[in-house]
């Protein structure tokens, strides 16, 4: 599918051990796995498979209860998500999650936190390299929104967009922190067929720019079509790995998707798996 | 800042340059000047609780206690070290701002009502310490004998002299504030009130912006506290209790929390209202301001800004090309 | 001076007990509702000045005004949950705090000025000299504040494992959601709550009246150190409330004696903020329990 041979790229991410319980429930048990970088890696599974727990874990919203987790060389469990970002990892929520009362430009301006410096002191008395940061904030923040095609709306609310294009803004405003690590979850969620077509072909020019993606979704027609490799997680733990058409024909994969009873029937197949039940 | 602020700050400062000269034709002169003085000192307070609670959403009830910290270091360095008044005051305000650095830090990782309850606690000690620490403070029977202020070696004599003093201090704190919102610091502040863990994970130390958004309310409520200290020239505990935050509270709420020009309007109306006419009906004061606050809280939240009809706001509004999002 | 730790521990008992009754009410609402409810104080300040009111302004015997103040401190509760905590249903964690705040200014400026500034005594319920115990004296009245704390949580007790209503109020403290699906009139029983939480404050404040007197602005100190215990015991334990608050009471009454009697008040306060800042899980809570939580 791509020139980027998953195993000459040096990890971007690796995962070790990895394991959370809330209370009694088992949200993710003994993870091990290495994402190489530059690749777009989807990690797919039925409800409460523990996805978006992982993702939490990785961006530091959640503290780990066992394993490690290494980021671009660093052990990062354990440290405070705004370090995490810097460091150069973002990501988009599934329940979307943007300044709901602030500009459609300033979500992307504030998505420049990270990369830019001027503290309470410099911006109260408005110092000269403050204004210079200001209007370069502007500028690149602009450029995003063009690259993502939301250019027209900066002066809108965010909160006044539709669903569609709020989930592209929360895209545009991880990626105004110049990921290396863009973590997105279920950003095709509430998207219709052309919007999910224009989003694939998004990730993709993202890919294209140095980063790295891993994309949660249950959207299988947008998993198979832009993803380098699958992991598949159920009940918290890895199920099986690979390539999409690894995947799509891999047994047990389907077994834990559509139950027993449809894992002997041949009907099986990758449209079934796109009409999961999942949402 | 955008055109907007700018036309709002230009109208203010030309009103308030004005108002000597105004109520000077109406008759009754120095009275409401004195009212303006207590309104300027009190907005200044103001400005940072409105940073704090309106933009960054964290809830203070301790402001009284930092007026109180700032008035009491004026009060305490002039009167029993013989400090120039002008020296003392950003001592206060240092002090004030580390005092508030020291609780903030734990404090402010506890969210929405353990907040309110850490904050009100902490206020009610404060206090407790100004009416206990007799030997500096002079206990419940207050300290006296503050000396005023003097600018270029001239003592600051009557109210319009006062006036400009304070309401010039305003409009610098104002357009700090300002600029503060319109930047990234201040885009910071609202992300954390209005979506905190994903402004978190675009990489603001959210931890950080909340401790030193209320570091900075502490250091202008304590700059406020040392204006009022060398204004009035007496300090009792009574002027630092719960019901003072809970005032600044209600002047921040009527004008309209999210908005720095509703804390100022709410501050001046409030004053006004606590001076002029409360003052006939002693003792109804506290359930005028609870039944104020809670009609606020419950039909008008976001304040008088908030209402639509206000007239001159077709004037001020800017051409549709700004990008500044509603404030909420 | 042997027998002054005794005395101070009646001292501690009896205030502490108030404290605990103060935060029982702030556990039954926080439990139903997630709210703090500012205004926990005022109600034992409402209490304790309607008794007086029913006592001496209506002649009437101690029952029947013990019996009316409380009614009435519940009826007020009632109507805050009705007209004002329902109304603002939607609204968000910083407005309903105000809004409570807001609630015990209105009910604090109503005893100013119902009753002005003045403090008022109340006969305690019976007459009688104080008992000696090894030297330290121990008033009637202190007897039926802990009596009346010890029937409160007894009562509770029952009520919550026993009756219907009790049930289904810690259905909705566990799950709402669950709760109304399998029929439980979850606005009825956060108007319960209500009553429930302000029938207990003012119980409270009609016992403490004849021992520490009452007047219309002692509702934020109370309500604070009752909170105090609540955090302390860990917010929604009503054994861990009881517990915490005597505690507290002790730890005061102590600091009173023998450090300071200045900063009395402060020393509770200074615990509560240790608590929240250091242990917001409460002394018996475990923090694994508490992440779930949101502070
Ligand atoms: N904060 C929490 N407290 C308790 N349990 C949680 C919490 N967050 C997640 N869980 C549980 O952990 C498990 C994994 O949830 P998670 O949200 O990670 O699943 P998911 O794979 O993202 O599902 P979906 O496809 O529905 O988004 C579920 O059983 C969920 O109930
Ligand atoms: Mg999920």
């Amino acid at each position: 599918m791509t020139a980027i041979t998953p195993q000459a790229a040096e990890p971007i991410l690796e995962l070790d051990g990895l394991g959370v319980q809330f209370g009694g429930v088992v949200a993710l048990r003994d993870i091990t796995y290495q994402v190489p970088g530059g690749i777009i890696q989807s990690i797919i599974g039925p409800n409460g498979a523990g996805k978006t727990t992982l993702f939490n874990c990785i961006s530091g919203l959640l503290a780990p209860g066992t394993g490690s987790i290494r980021f671009r060389r660093q052990r990062i469990a354990g440290w405070a998500p705004h370090r995490i970002a810097a460091l150069g990892l973002s990501r988009t929520f599934q329940q979307v999650a943007l300044f709901a009362h602030m500009s459609v430009l300033e979500n992307v301006m504030v998505g420049r936190h990270p990369r830019s410096r001027s503290g309470f002191l410099a911006t109260g008395l408005r110092l000269p390299g403050m204004r210079r940061e200001e209007r370069e904030l502007r500028e690149r923040a602009r450029s995003i929104l063009d690259f993502v095609g939301l250019g027209d709306l900066a002066a809108a609310a965010a909160g006044t967009l539709p669903l569609g294009q709020q989930k592209i803004l929360e895209i545009a405003r991880a990626l105004a922190t110049e990921p290396r690590l863009l973590l997105l979850d279920e950003p095709a969620g509430g998207l219709n067929t052309r919007e999910t077509e224009q989003l694939g072909e998004l990730i993709q020019r993202i890919r294209g720019r140095d980063t790295t993606v891993i994309l949660v979704e249950h959207d299988m027609n947008l998993v198979m079509d832009i993803s380098d490799r699958i992991l598949v997680l159920y009940f918290g733990h890895p199920l099986a790995s690979g390539t999409p058409s690894a995947i799509k024909d891999n047994p047990e994969v389907i077994q834990a998707y559509l139950g027993d009873d449809w894992a002997e029937s041949s009907a099986a197949s990758y449209t079934s798996l796109d009409n999961h039940p999942g949402r | 800042m955008p055109v907007t602020d700018r036309r709002i700050l230009l109208v203010l400062a030309l009103v308030l340059a004005a108002f000597p000269w105004g109520v000077r034709a109406v008759g009754a002169v120095s009275h409401y000047l004195d009212v303006m003085v207590f309104a300027g000192i009190f907005c200044i307070v103001n400005l940072g609780l409105s940073l704090l609670m309106g933009f960054a959403g964290q809830i203070s009830l301790a402001q009284a206690a930092f007026f109180g910290i700032g008035a009491y270091s004026s009060g305490i360095l002039t009167v029993q070290f013989a400090w120039n008044p002008w020296a003392a005051m950003p001592m206060g305000m240092v002090l004030a701002g580390l005092v508030a650095w020291l609780v903030g830090v734990p404090a402010l990782r506890l969210k929405g009502h353990y907040l309110a309850m850490a904050t009100l606690g902490f206020g009610v000690i404060v206090h407790i310490v100004f009416n206990e620490e007799v030997r500096w403070t002079g206990g419940p029977s207050g300290l006296v004998d503050i000396p005023g202020l003097s600018v270029a070696g001239t003592p600051l004599r009557g109210e319009i002299a006062w006036y400009y003093l304070v309401w010039g201090t305003v409009l610098v704190a104002l357009v700090f504030c300002l600029n503060l919102l319109h930047s990234r610091v201040g885009r910071a502040l609202r992300a954390i009130h209005q979506e905190e863990k994903a402004a978190e994970a675009m990489g603001i130390p959210t931890a950080r912006y909340k401790v030193q958004v209320f570091v900075l309310s502490a250091a202008l409520a304590a700059l406020g506290g040392s204006f009022y200290t060398h204004y009035v020239a007496f300090l009792n505990p009574g002027s630092f209790d719960l019901m003072w935050s809970i005032r600044f509270m209600l002047m921040v709420m009527v004008g309209g929390m999210q908005s720095l020009w509703g804390a100022v309007l709410g501050t001046v109306l409030m004053t006004f209202v606590g001076n002029e006419w409360l003052q006939v009906f002693a003792d109804y004061e506290v359930l005028v301001y609870g039944s104020i606050l809670l009609g606020m809280a419950l039909f008008l939240p976001d304040g008088l800004v908030s209402l639509k009809s206000i007239p001159v706001r077709g004037w001020l509004r800017t051409p549709r090309s700004s990008t500044e999002g509603t404030q909420r | 001076m042997d027998s002054a730790w005794l005395q101070y521990v009646f001292a501690g008992l009896t205030t502490g007990s108030i404290y605990a009754l103060v935060a029982i009410g702030y556990n039954i609402i926080y439990n139903v509702t997630e709210i703090i409810n500012f205004a926990q104080g005022e109600f034992v300040m409402l209490g304790g000045l309607l008794a007086v009111f029913f006592m001496e302004g209506c002649r009437l015997p101690l029952p029947l005004a013990f019996a009316a103040a409380v009614l009435a401190v519940g009826a007020i509760g009632l109507a805050m949950e009705r007209f004002v905590i329902r109304q603002a249903r939607n609204a968000s964690v910083l407005s309903l705090i105000i809004i409570t705040i807001a609630f015990s200014i209105l009910l604090k400026g109503s005893a100013m000025f119902g009753w002005g500034k003045d403090p008022y005594r109340l006969e305690p319920f019976t007459a009688g000299g104080p008992l000696l115990f090894g030297g330290a004296a121990l008033q009637p009245q202190a007897l039926w504040v802990l009596g009346l704390t010890a029937v409160v949580v007894v009562l509770l007790s029952l009520f919550f494992r026993r009756s219907i209503y009790g049930k289904a109020m810690l259905a909705c403290a566990d799950n709402p959601n669950a709760a109304r699906m399998v029929g439980v009139p979850v606005r009825t029983m956060v108007l319960l709550s209500f009553l429930l939480s302000a029938a207990i404050g003012a119980a409270a404040g009609v016992a403490i009246t004849p021992i520490s007197l009452m007047e219309y602005d002692r509702g934020a100190l109370l309500g604070l150190k009752g909170f105090g215990a609540a955090v302390l015991g860990g917010l929604g334990q009503f054994s861990g409330a009881l517990v915490a608050g005597l505690l507290l009471g002790l730890a005061e009454a102590f600091c009173a004696g023998y450090l300071s009697s200045g900063y009395k008040d402060a020393i509770a306060l200074v615990l509560l903020l240790l608590a929240l800042f250091f242990k917001p899980e409460g002394l018996f809570g475990s923090s694994e329990a508490a992440k779930l939580k949101r502070f």
